[in-house]
């Protein structure tokens, strides 16, 4: 798929300067889920700054992603407060029910999954956040019924 | 006077993230349509999540937990007939707690950066206004920029972002460059893994934030700011952005505030999800476009900061004081607190204490009332054993230290730092030897790279600790630790290196045994590291309740009412969960003498 147009209107978002690079990137990032390849060049000749500079925040900055992430991103928290509270033994349970390749993702494409530091919500640990909605206190017995509800022709898939 | 119908009641549904995530948005439309009369308000955090969603009824100061929209009509119902007495919280006793002033754990705290949160919709500017807002802009506007100086130089406010920087050293600093333009910055980034005070300010009262924002301005002469935010933090990100259209289009920023033909452009910038980028060079070049790389400091920002230009960098909670600063003068701000540590704090207190969430008391409380009095001490009466406050880096604090007054100083003499306000609680299930390595594999990740003794120190550091953890452990492991922490305190560029060996030193310092017995014994003594532990049903004590069958995530535990439960050892990861899981203490950690199957 061309996703070309689109990339410059998200690019046209923001004036040329190059301090819009990092912002630009995140609105690609969150409209597709990741960086597609081609917009690298297009982001540079808007902002008129070499590719290398945009590929650099792309791989500096955790939140961007170059390659595609699942239909269903789920947000595992392993800040302080959720590791103190068995955030370790989530990942396990959820890399064995899903099958997680060494990416975090699963190969029908519905879920990548990352372990992150701190979804602000420590009070509610262990925190998980499976696209925009967050869990908090989430159990291990929980926890399979939880996916279930992402995967297809369940109740939380759209 | 209590009037008992409902049109003179407001109800005030806590909106924070922690309240949403348990479908506090369903309550608050519940309420709407159950009670059209009353006046239904959505608000920021009370800081007490784990109970949400909170829905407080005013006038008569009744404060209802764990709501759900089902229970909507119920409290439509009661309005002017008494509480419900289902939704009350309950003290340790078992008592029924009416009002919010009551309950144990806002009872001793002292609110001022959130002085607003939980009262007002951070949405509406006239909330904010009612509640004392925009007056200290007003009078910042007719004072000499000296005079605001002066009156936060003798508040004693110290940056809340960690380091405990004098603000208005910073700031008369910043206002003595003659060079323009000059720029003033919030740092939003709240990197610190555990804590959630910025996020909670910034989502509850955007407005106190912009005003201290608007304050700093005026007071070194900028025109220009930026609020530098997480972008995981969405809701805060949202708030701010619609408080700044409504601040603007009131003149309290903008091009001509409150007709001074003074001005102000704010603009938020996203940040990219480093930890790095909330120190400040780093931060301010991840504002210019560029990498989040801190520079060295011999030129420090207040002379060269964004794009070379004089710049006050001050965090979210340091701002949201300074309306209170100049609203009732900086000598009446220092009454609150200690000798060298003026005000209050905000901390997050979170981990294994029975009421986690974030209070605000008086600098100079003792540690031990911060977990005992306001949290209720240790989870399901187990033993405190450390609690580790500055986040990573900062350092774990031992029982003997408990009754340390926390402020910017004594806890740094001990090794320690108050750090940001992240105060992390660990009982005796927890391993110190894998905190550290949980510290320093969290610092590893988020190193830049761009210095060696960083980059390198804290890679080997992890693989000697993660060597311990696994029962790899070797004779001078803990001295090389501590000379590997020396060399990274030193020669480290920025404070994210310099700081780093905090967590391992610190542990080492207050539980080398621990140390001592993964090297020698090849044990775990707390029973967390998988690799030397292994779990035993106690037949005696075990209910069979079936607890720990469910917990188990391999399946490896059999029983039922007529067999005893037994852990199987094939299989078995060492996870703990049943140990976690047992209400009776009937499971319990023992050394691994087989290799982990
Ligand atoms: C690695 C690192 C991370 C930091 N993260 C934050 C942060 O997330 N928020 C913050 O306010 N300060 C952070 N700081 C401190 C800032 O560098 C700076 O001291 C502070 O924002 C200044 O504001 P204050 O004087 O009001 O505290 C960090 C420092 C370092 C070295
Ligand atoms: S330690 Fe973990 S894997 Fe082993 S029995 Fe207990 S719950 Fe199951
Ligand atoms: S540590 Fe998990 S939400 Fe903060
Ligand atoms: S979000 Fe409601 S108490 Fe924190």
């Amino acid at each position: 798929m061309d996703h070309s147009t689109h990339i410059e209107e998200i690019a046209r978002r923001y004036p040329a300067e190059r301090r819009f690079s990092l912002a630009i990137l995140q609105d690609i990032q969150r409209e597709f889920n990741y960086i597609p390849a081609e917009a690298l060049p297009i982001v540079a000749a808007r902002l008129d700054t070499p590719q290398a500079h945009l590929y650099a925040l792309a791989t500096f900055y955790k939140s961007l992603s170059l390659v595609p992430k699942g239909k269903h991103v789920v947000k595992l928290c392993d800040g302080t407060a959720c590791h103190m509270r068995g955030a370790g033994n989530l990942l396990g349970s959820l890399s064995r029910q899903l099958r997680l390749d060494a990416d975090g993702r699963t190969d029908d494409g519905q879920f990548s999954v990352e372990l992150v530091n701190c979804l602000g919500s420590c009070a509610l640990a262990p925190v998980m956040v499976v696209g925009e909605a967050y869990y908090g206190k989430v159990s291990l017995e929980q926890l399979p019924t939880l996916v279930d509800s992402y995967r297809e022709g369940g109740e939380n898939d759209e | 006077m209590m009037s008992d119908n409902a049109t003179s009641r407001t109800l005030l549904v806590c909106c924070g993230t922690g309240c949403l995530a348990n479908k506090a948005a369903a309550v608050a439309d519940a309420l709407d349509a159950a009670c059209p009369e009353a006046s239904v308000k959505r608000t920021g955090c009370n800081g007490f999540c784990e109970n949400g969603p909170i829905v407080k009824v005013q006038p008569d100061d009744i404060s209802y937990y764990r709501v759900k929209p089902e229970h909507a009509e119920k409290i439509a119902a009661s309005l002017g007939h008494g509480p419900v007495m289902s939704l009350l919280f309950r003290d340790a006793d078992k008592k029924l707690v009416l009002r919010q002033a009551d309950n144990p754990f806002y009872a001793p705290q002292h609110k001022v950066a959130l002085r607003n949160i939980g009262t007002i919709d951070p949405l509406a500017i006239d909330d904010y206004l009612d509640a004392g807002g925009y007056r200290a802009l007003e009078r910042a506007l007719a004072m000499e920029p000296d005079e605001i100086i002066a009156e936060v130089t003798a508040s004693g406010l110290r940056g809340r972002g960690g380091a405990g920087f004098p603000t208005g050293v910073k700031w008369a600093s910043a206002r003595a460059e003659e060079v323009f333009p000059k720029y003033v910055c919030c740092n939003g980034d709240e990197g610190d893994p555990g804590a959630f005070m910025d996020r909670s300010i910034l989502e509850g009262d955007p407005h106190s934030v912009i005003e201290g924002l608007a304050i700093t301005a005026l007071a070194i002469g900028a025109e220009q700011g930026f609020l530098y935010i997480r972008d995981e933090y969405g809701l805060a990100c949202a708030n701010v952005a619609a408080a700044l259209g409504a601040a603007e289009a009131r003149g309290y920023i903008g091009t001509n505030i409150r007709g001074s033909g003074r001005r102000l452009r704010l603009e938020i910038v996203r940040g990219g999800g480093a930890f790095v980028c909330g120190e400040s060079t780093a931060l301010m070049a991840s504002i210019e476009g560029r990498l989040g790389e801190p520079r060295a400091k011999y030129v420090r920002s207040v002379q060269r900061g964004l794009w070379d230009k004089p710049t006050v960098l001050n965090n979210v909670e340091t701002l949201a004081n300074i309306p209170v600063i100049i609203a009732q003068g900086g000598v009446r701000f220092a009454e609150i607190g200690t000798e060298g540590s003026k005000g209050t704090k905000v901390f997050s207190l979170v981990g294994k204490v029975e009421r986690t969430g974030l209070v605000e008391v008086p600098m100079g409380v003792t540690l031990r009332h911060l977990i005992f009095d306001i949290g209720g001490g240790i989870r399901r009466g187990r033993r405190f054993k450390a609690v580790q406050t500055g986040g990573p880096s900062g350092g774990c604090i031992p029982e003997g230290l408990l009754d340390l007054p926390v402020d910017f100083d004594t806890l740094t003499e001990k090794g320690a730092m108050m750090g940001s306000g992240g105060m992390i609680v660990m009982d005796e299930h927890d391993c110190m030897v894998e905190v550290a390595r949980y510290y320093v594999k969290f610092l590893s990740d988020e190193s830049c790279g761009k210095c060696t003794p960083c980059r390198e120190g804290l890679r080997q550091m992890l693989a000697i600790l993660t060597d311990l953890c696994e029962g790899r452990g070797q004779q001078g492991d803990i001295e090389l630790l501590e000379r590997l922490g020396a060399t990274m305190k030193e020669s480290s560029l920025c404070a994210l290196g310099q700081s780093a060996p905090n967590p391992v030193l610190s542990t080492i310092a207050h539980f080398r045994d621990e140390y001592a017995a993964h090297i020698e014994e090849g044990r775990c003594p707390a029973g967390v590291c998988p690799a030397l532990t292994t779990f035993v049903i106690d037949s005696e004590a075990c209910t069979s309740c079936g607890a720990c069958k469910k917990a188990c995530p391999v399946d490896v535990i059999s029983g039922d009412k007529d067999t005893p439960y037994e852990i199987a050892r094939d299989g078995c990861i060492a996870c703990g969960s049943c140990r976690e899981s047992c209400r009776f203490d009937a499971v319990s950690a023992h050394q691994r003498k087989e290799a982990l199957a």
